[in-house]
């Protein structure tokens, strides 16, 4: 057993200033953590060579890995930081903040472009209203089943950190010209399928077929072996594209 | 008046059903959020949300709904607005039902439901084992549909630091920082509905609770004048996963869908002691959590824990796999990512945790709306509904109901206000900038020696030891002390980090200021109530004594200590009796 982690750490002060790198050696203990160990270095922040530096900067909430905030790259692979187990890492453990959203700060990143996405897709269900209207309507157990992966999507990140259609942003008009991602298409198919949700199906399949949308996608799969929540993506993906032909709103592309 | 507008502090269930609430009306609301609302703490909510809608042929109805929540919360409950809660919650599930949640189903096509703690109903309707996550995405959703059309505009990583409240004592808004470029400003309002959850962090990292659960914006209105009801009544889960940076609950629906709670014999080699259900044959692994958690502590605390340390076995190897995988694959996930052995086959250790406050921010029992007018309060940061020992899967329901009746009572007060916000002088709003900005600026100066973290790590601890499953006096009256010389000790920090741009260490260490007065209203309340009665458990006074206690707790600052007065409980519909479960 090791008595120390090393780690590499990816820093930046600022979104306008230069990335750094930056060693830290802390004392091992069984069961911890990526977050257990940026813990230990915010109360005691020197670095490998005893030098006195700023408590590492990252997001995370829930440390269940259930809310998407702690993504960053470890080891250079997309996840949570929160789930990534110390004695399952090799070491050094690198840590980097994603490369493909804006830096704030260290590992903190700018992931806001994805919530505008939904947006855009208009991934709700349109209901009249919130005062009482009865039953919801009725599904089978099957419709439930194969919804219900979709529904957990924590707009992670992972599956545009890692996906060669998505380019890096680095300007506003990046965000707005890029590529949606395959966490959009699995939201679109959860509101697809749903009764109430059928409404809006076209106008959402419309808008991903607008620049950014599902025209770009490459299919190299990498979204669906990144998604810590083993969402199905490459089926919605799939089924988006089949679905797009059959409404006859889909041409000249077939990939 | 002009429009009015309206603040809503918190994005989670609660918060972000007082927000739909009051946009689908056709008003403005700013939503205010230290993480992006989809992120917030409700997403933890894993078994379920209760509702008596009686789809297994149980005879459950509201009125048994009612009685459990009364019963369970040991009679410490304003009864009304408990009712209306359990009236409302059938409507609540269909109303997530047409929302589009991926609830379970049952053949037929309805919804599913499980059973939960201190009831004997099936009464939880849950999607897989992660019902919060499904619940506040489909209110995300909603709210994503109100800021497209304008009405909602959010505030995602602003930390609100203050109420604003004017010469007459009346909530005009907030103030608040932004956590990136450390901006303090002002936002005027008719009214500001706080939603900000639970306190778990007040315990360190001993707590299920996830990271932005301080309590700190209650704590400042507390410091404001705001009354805090019932602090020291702090669940403690049965069932949660050792870890380093925070304990990883296991969920009751894990019992709901047959679970058992073991240990090896001790007389007998290779046998096992079902203890829940050899003592308690007719509630079995699924009485509430108080007592549950009792056993178990002194059952490690008798030396029977696994391998004689604090944990004992929560097992569903015998349940099949199929239905371990429709219904329960979202927590048995997490034990298999956080501890690497299969729940499917071995069975887990687990250990009570510090889960959940019944205490919180006082609201009157009508339009839950705190002592300082403008300013109401919404889900687990007020202390309505659950008495003295929240049911589980009631939690979710409490939060949403509460969000639709803040909503609507924010815009009936506003409605009623002779002088809206812009009658209030900006010097109102100024004053209060000015005075968070004073504490700002003596963190940013100060050079003393202790850290944050450490001085953090010490308040989780006193407060884990003496706060939480069994009490004494003569620790209570330690711990006192003990955090007192913690907040002497705060005078002298340092900072690690003097940057200017998104310093979470400043941050913390603002948070943690508030979170030692709470610490102190916590352990005082505790301290001063003589007697046992759900979650509050003092072997000294082992019994309840509604002749002396039953009544609520309430906490006034005054001149920097907590002040602890009581009030009458409204027990107008159930006349208390004696709490058993066996
Ligand atoms: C692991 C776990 C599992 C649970 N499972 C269940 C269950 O199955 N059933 C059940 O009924 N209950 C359950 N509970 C309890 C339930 O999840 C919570 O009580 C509930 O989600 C609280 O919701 P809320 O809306 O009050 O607050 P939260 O969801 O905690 O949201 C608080 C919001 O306030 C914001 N906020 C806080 N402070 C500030 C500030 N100063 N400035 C700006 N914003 C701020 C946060 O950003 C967040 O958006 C569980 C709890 C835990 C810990
Ligand atoms: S399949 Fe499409 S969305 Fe997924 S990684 Fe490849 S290009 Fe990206
Ligand atoms: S689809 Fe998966 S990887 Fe992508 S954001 Fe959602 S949870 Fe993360
Ligand atoms: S902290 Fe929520 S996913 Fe890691």
């Amino acid at each position: 057993m090791p008595d120390a982690i090393k780690l590499r750490i990816k820093r930046q002060k600022d979104p306008g200033s230069r990335s750094y790198w930056e060693r830290f050696t802390i004392p091992y203990r069984p069961n911890m953590n990526v977050i257990s160990v940026l813990l230990e270095i915010q109360e005691r922040p020197v670095t490998a060579e005893g030098n006195k530096t700023t408590p590492v900067t990252w997001d995370c909430n829930c440390l269940e890995e259930v809310c998407g905030a702690c993504s960053m790259l470890i080891n250079g692979r997309a996840r949570q930081a929160c789930s990534a187990l110390v004695d399952q890492l090799s070491q050094p453990i690198t840590l980097e903040p994603f490369s493909k959203f804006p830096c704030i700060r260290d590992l903190q990143v700018d992931r806001s472009s994805m919530f505008r996405n939904l947006i855009r897709a208009q991934a709700w269900i349109p209901i009249d209203g919130t005062y009482p209207l009865g039953e919801g309507p009725r599904l089978v157990p099957k419709v439930q089943e194969e919804s219900y992966p979709y529904s957990r999507c924590m707009t992670c990140g992972c599956c545009l950190e890692v996906c060669p259609q998505f380019m890096p942003i680095r300007t506003e008009e990046d965000k707005k010209r890029n590529f949606v991602g395959a966490q959009v298409y699995g939201q679109v198919r959860l509101f697809n399928a749903h009764p109430t949700g059928q409404a809006l199906a076209h106008e959402r399949i419309e808008t991903l077929l607008e620049e950014g949308g599902l025209a770009e996608c490459g299919n190299a799969q990498n979204c669906v072996k990144a998604c810590p929540k083993e969402i199905p993506l490459t089926d919605a993906i799939a089924e988006l594209n089949r679905e797009a032909v059959k409404q006859g709103i889909f041409g000249w592309f077939h990939k | 008046m002009a429009t009015p507008r309206f603040i809503v502090v918190g994005g989670g269930l609660a918060g972000l059903m007082a927000t739909i609430r009051i946009a689908e009306k056709g008003f403005n609301v700013d939503l205010f959020s230290t993480v992006p609302v989809k992120r917030s703490h409700s997403v933890c909510a894993q078994g379920g949300i209760n509702a008596a809608k009686n789809l297994k042929g149980e005879g459950d109805s509201i009125g048994q709904h009612f009685d459990d929540t009364i019963y369970g919360g040991d009679f410490l409950a304003n009864q009304p607005i408990v009712k209306r809660m359990c009236e409302a919650a059938p409507g609540i599930i269909d109303l997530f039902d047409r929302m589009g949640v991926t609830f379970n189903r049952t053949p037929e096509g309805l919804l599913d439901f499980r059973r939960f703690g201190g009831t004997r109903f099936h009464r939880t309707a849950f999607a897989g084992a992660t019902t919060g996550q499904q619940l506040i995405y489909a209110l995300d959703e909603q709210v994503r549909r109100h800021e497209a059309a304008g009405l909602v505009t959010k505030y995602e990583g602003w930390e609100m630091l203050s109420g604003v409240i004017d010469n007459q004592g009346i909530g005009r808004g907030i103030v608040a920082m932004n956590m990136t470029t450390m901006e303090t400003k002002s936002f005027a309002a008719e009214a500001a509905i706080m939603a900000t959850g639970g306190i778990g962090l007040i315990f360190g990292r001993k707590s299920t609770n996830s990271m932005n659960c301080t309590g700190s914006a209650v704590s400042a209105l507390y410091q404001q004048g705001m009354l805090y009801a019932n602090g020291e009544f702090i669940q403690v889960h049965p069932t949660a996963i050792p870890g380093e940076d925070k304990l990883r609950l296991m969920s009751e629906s894990a019992r709901g869908e047959g679970g058992r709670l073991w240990v090896p014999r001790a007389d007998k080699p290779g046998a096992r002691w079902y203890f829940l259900e050899e003592k308690y044959p007719k509630y079995g692994n699924l009485l509430p959590r108080d007592i549950a958690t009792r056993e178990i502590f002194q059952l490690c605390l008798d030396g029977y824990g696994v391998d004689r340390k604090m944990q004992v076995y929560l097992d569903v190897s015998h349940i099949p796999r199929e239905v371990l995988e429709r219904k329960l694959e979202g927590i048995l996930e997490i034990y298999e990512k956080f501890i690497g052995e299969d729940p499917h086959k071995v069975p887990m250790r687990v250990f009570p945790a510090m889960h959940y406050t019944m205490g919180g921010m006082w609201v009157n029992g009508d339009k839950l709306m705190s002592n300082i007018p403008g300013i109401f309060g919404a889900g687990e940061c007020n202390f309505q509904h659950h008495g003295a020992n929240r049911l589980g899967a009631n939690s979710l329901v409490s939060c949403v109901f509460d969000g639709m009746v803040c909503g609507d009572e924010a815009l009936n007060y506003a409605k009623g206000l002779k002088n809206g916000s812009a009658s209030v002088s900006s010097a109102v709003f100024e004053a209060e900038v000015k005075r968070q900005n004073g504490i700002s600026e003596g963190l940013w100066k100060a050079d003393g020696k202790e850290s944050p973290y450490a001085l953090w790590l010490e308040m989780g601890k006193l407060m884990s030891e003496n706060c939480t499953v069994i009490r004494y006096n003569d620790r209570l009256k330690q711990n006192q002390d003990d955090l007192i010389k913690l907040q002497e000790r705060y005078k002298n920090i340092h900072l690690d980090d003097q940057s200017r741009w998104s310093n979470q260490e400043f941050l913390f260490a603002r948070a943690l200021k508030n979170m030692l007065h709470l610490a102190r209203v916590i352990n005082l309340g505790a301290l001063l109530r003589n007697e046992s009665r759900g979650s509050h458990y003092k072997p000294e006074f082992p019994e309840r004594n509604d002749a002396e206690w039953l009544k609520t707790t309430l906490a006034r600052f005054e001149s920097g200590e907590p002040k602890i007065s009581y009030e009458p409980v409204d027990t107008s519909l159930i006349p208390p009796r004696q709490r058993k479960y066996d």
